[in-house]
């Protein structure tokens, strides 16, 4: 799976949205991360373990203590993917406007 | 004063989900006939610098408009099939749309496409919602609809656009 395949994965689950969303505001551990959710410690391991492959997250080398971090490198990817799709459909509808111009006999005459 | 041009686009990655919204200053009729007649779809869907070509069309329930994207070299470089499932004449219609192979074998998965249009004043809104069913469609979407359709239309145009802008 490409990085962008990787990224949108991980996104696609609100448990781990909401994770991001914890981490955006600093780092935490993973006690930390598990407490709002009635979720066992090795369930948000999985979860982690997915958004460590998808790089938006870094976690710390400290045996015990393994904050997360937030990456937000991938997410631009993903909102550069989304800024490239929006430029195609406005390239696309501005096609369909000159064909409709020129379609009302609004175009000037040659 | 006319009114400004409404264009919408809104990406929920939470469900899957692209929303886009668009105005045109002409009637209902005209812009109908512009979603849905090959001859004129093949004017204007295609992203540049390719182009699009209709091999087949049959606006009907069930019916399929195969269609392929023919490089600046003139060489087809990709193949999309939409299957109507449902059309309300000059107020709606839905497709499953997939890419496929030359053949028109379905490379599945795909998404599903729903068209809604409102004439109001002369000017008529095109409302467009495509939805993938799951997070492999959607993948598949960016994987085979962008990567290799548009990335390589992308990067031309990204060409394209430098030159104008050194022009």
């Amino acid at each position: 799976m490409d990085r962008l395949s990787l990224t949108f994965s991980a996104l696609a689950d609100p448990t781990r949205r909401a994770i991001l969303s914890r981490l955006s505001s600093g780092p935490a551990s993973v006690n930390e991360l598990a407490a709002p959710f009635s979720m066992s410690l090795p369930a948000v391991s999985k979860h982690l373990k997915v958004l460590e492959r998808a790089q938006l997250i870094k976690r710390g080398k400290e045996a015990q203590w393994r904050p997360c971090e937030l990456k937000a490198e991938p997410l631009k990817e993903a909102d550069a993917w989304i800024e490239q799709y929006r430029t195609m459909w406005e390239e696309r509808f501005d096609r369909l406007d000159a064909y409709l111009i020129e379609l009302q006999g609004k175009k000037p005459k040659k | 004063m006319p009114e400004p041009t409404l264009f919408n686009f809104i990406v929920a990655k939470e469900d899957r989900t692209v929303t886009v919204e668009r105005s045109f200053e002409a009637p209902l009729d005209p812009v109908w006939d512009a979603f849905t007649k090959a001859e004129i779809l093949d004017q204007w869907w295609a992203p540049k610098p390719f182009s699009s070509r209709t091999k087949r069309m049959d606006f009907k329930v069930g019916g399929r408009r195969f269609y392929a994207m023919v490089g600046p070299d003139g060489q087809e470089a990709a193949w999309q099939v939409q299957e109507y499932t449902s059309i309300t004449p000059k107020t709606n219609y839905k497709y499953f749309s997939a890419f496929a192979d030359k053949d028109e074998n379905l490379q599945l998965p795909g998404s599903n496409w729903d068209l809604s249009f409102d004439a109001a004043n002369g000017r008529t809104i095109v409302r467009i919602t495509i939805h993938n069913d799951s997070l492999e469609r959607m993948e598949r979407m960016i994987e085979m609809g962008f990567k290799e359709g548009f990335t390589m239309g992308l990067e031309q145009l990204d060409e394209l656009l430098a030159s104008r802008r050194s022009a």
